[in-house]
């Protein structure tokens, strides 16, 4: 479905993405891990079309993507979210999603984006009516909003950035849940952006990390978390990370 | 409410007004519906201090087409707007493709009314400069007054002003209940989440701009029509633009009537310095306007009507 090759991204004489290239296929839930400045950011950003690539190609069902604007990347079936939520405040929640269902198509139909916008509030558990202000919202809240918005322009991919970190262990476990669901339920292949490892290693059929801006390693979330080299990333530089990767990860089958 | 409105002033007109009061308010409901085209804009951020452009290119086209080409204004008239709708797309899409906004693009827009005004000036060949500009008159080759697009009641005046008044109300309310709305607003918040949520951004951006535009042009072109004589610092310019900026933030930038709100007022008030105090004091309602536009922003940004509403709605709830 996706397919990447030799990935590069210098920003001046620095290079933040340096020659990676992975595929994910039609229904995975994939994990992109790293410590920060690891370049997960990066990759996701030229996903969505925030910024070229140096070089390299992105292909999404057989279309180069690199270069092209992000709305038209979202057009053509990828959806993303945030890792800060960025909602519209002038906008109520409904209005926000609904906006999303509108022009998330290139061709969409006024009726169609409002009941899409209420089929992704319904999914993530949100109030549907007109009136709900976004200023209601806790931080869990507008991570669901943002799920929403994506939901709304109908991806086939979902690029989602996470990044639990600001969330207790309950609403971690709520959002994991929640992508599960779905790509269960609707089908959406998702690659899932996160910089701890914890409940993230429950969820994903596969797991990619990057360190340095190089990928090195990739598989099961199992063999990836007894991985040396990953080991060492995340013990060398975060140990906090690590044991709870241990504590929560792949030691529990999900 | 509009309509209302517009039912109380055709009768007015019929019961019969004195051509003062008459002229005013041809005069109000000629500049509301500019200010109700560049409030289109405004209203999404898009803060334009160049509209003076779009008004300068909508009367110097129509009028030098009808002066050295003979072409009524008919025909005329939609050049004009043809030719506003380029220049904002000239002006426009590089500011919207490489997202200059926010200060930037007002920076960007001012210079250019200037860039127009100083065209018209420079080129006083054709355009007699800064001495100003007066169509030829129908009577000269006993041109039909439909054709000129020349009246000599004011009542007939009177009434395009209206119809074209209830025009932008409801292009204004076109806009606000289509889904263009909710893009531009979001626009106005964040560009790249605009952008995920599938806006293509400098489209709808571009599209706004174009309808306002053309409005703007629009005004310009019927000033000309009812005035019979423009210069480049009664249609263009940074004065025009500011002109138009003040009337709109001081009745209400986010209201369907505030614009309109806004030229009663700064017209009025205008029309009453000029009146009571004459020539003593020329200069002195842009003073006035200054110190206003100020503390507008400062103590009442939604300006007197959306204030008064937002009173009345909370009041009411």
């Amino acid at each position: 479905m996706l397919k990447v090759a030799n990935l590069v991204k210098r920003f001046g004489g620095f290079t933040a993405v340096n020659d990676v290239s992975f595929e994910v296929d039609q229904g995975e839930i994939v994990g992109l891990i790293g410590p920060n400045g690891s370049g997960k950011s990066t990759i996701f950003n030229m996903l969505a079309g925030t910024f070229p690539p140096t070089s390299g190609s992105i292909r999404f069902e057989g279309r180069e993507l690199a270069g092209m604007m992000p709305h038209r990347i979202i057009h053509l079936g990828i959806g993303r979210t945030f890792q800060i939520p960025r909602p519209f405040r002038r906008l109520s929640i409904l209005e926000n999603t609904a906006v999303a269902g509108f022009y998330g198509q290139s061709h969409a139909d006024r009726a169609g984006a409002w009941s899409a916008a209420r089929d992704a509030l319904d999914l993530v558990g949100l109030p549907t009516d007109p009136d709900s202000r976004v200023d209601t919202l806790g931080a869990a809240g507008l991570k669901k909003l943002e799920l929403a918005k994506a939901l709304a322009t109908r991806p086939r991919l979902l690029l989602a950035d996470e990044s639990l970190g600001g969330l207790d262990d309950a609403e971690m476990d709520q959002a994991a849940v929640m992508l599960r669901r779905i790509r269960e339920e609707m089908g959406i292949t998702i690659i899932w952006v996160e910089h701890i490892m914890g409940v993230l290693m429950r969820v994903v059929d596969r797991v990619m990390v990057l360190d340095h801006g190089e990928l090195i390693a990739e598989g099961a979330p199992s063999g990836v978390a007894r991985d040396p080299k990953v080991i060492e990333v995340y013990l060398g530089r975060g140990a906090d990370d690590a044991s709870e990767a241990a504590r929560r990860g792949a030691g529990q089958p999900a | 409410m509009a309509l209302a409105i517009a039912g109380v002033l055709v009768v007015a007109a019929i019961v019969g007004l004195p051509p003062y009061p008459l002229h005013i308010m041809i005069v109000i409901l000629i500049w509301a519906f500019t200010y109700t085209g560049w409030s289109l804009m405004g209203r999404f951020g898009l803060v334009s201090l160049g509209h003076g452009a779009f008004m300068g290119i909508g009367a110097y086209v129509t009028a030098l087409l009808w002066n050295y080409g003979g072409l009524t204004p008919w025909l005329g008239i939609p050049v004009a707007l043809a030719c506003a709708v380029l220049l904002a797309v000239v002006v426009g899409y590089p500011c919207f493709r490489f997202r200059i906004t926010g200060h930037y693009f007002a920076l960007v827009t001012l210079a250019l009314s200037e860039v127009v005004r100083q065209t018209i000036i420079a080129t006083r060949d054709h355009t007699g400069g800064s001495l100003g500009f007066t169509p030829t008159p129908k009577g000269n080759d006993d041109t039909p007054s439909i054709i000129a697009l020349q009246f000599d009641e004011k009542e007939t005046w009177f009434v395009i002003a209206i119809v074209v008044w209830l025009a932008g109300l409801a292009i204004w309310r076109l806009v606000d209940r289509s889904m263009i709305r909710y893009a531009l607003d979001a626009i106005s918040e964040d560009e790249d989440s605009a952008a995920a949520a599938g806006i293509n951004v400098t489209r709808e951006k571009l599209k706004i701009t174009m309808i306002s535009a053309v409005m703007t042009a629009l005004g310009g072109a019927l000033y000309m029509q009812y005035q019979l004589f423009i210069s480049p610092d009664t249609v263009s310019g940074i004065a025009i633009s500011l002109q138009i900026v003040f009337a709109v933030v001081t009745g209400g930038i986010f209201v369907q009537l505030g614009p309109t709100f806004g030229a009663v007022i700064t017209l009025l008030l205008a029309e009453i310095l000029r009146v009571q105090i004459g020539t003593d004091a020329v200069g002195l309602d842009n003073a006035i306007y200054g110190i206003a536009l100020v503390l507008f922003i400062i103590f009442l940004p939604k300006g007197i009507l959306g204030s008064l509403i937002d009173r009345f709605a909370t009041r009411r709830g």
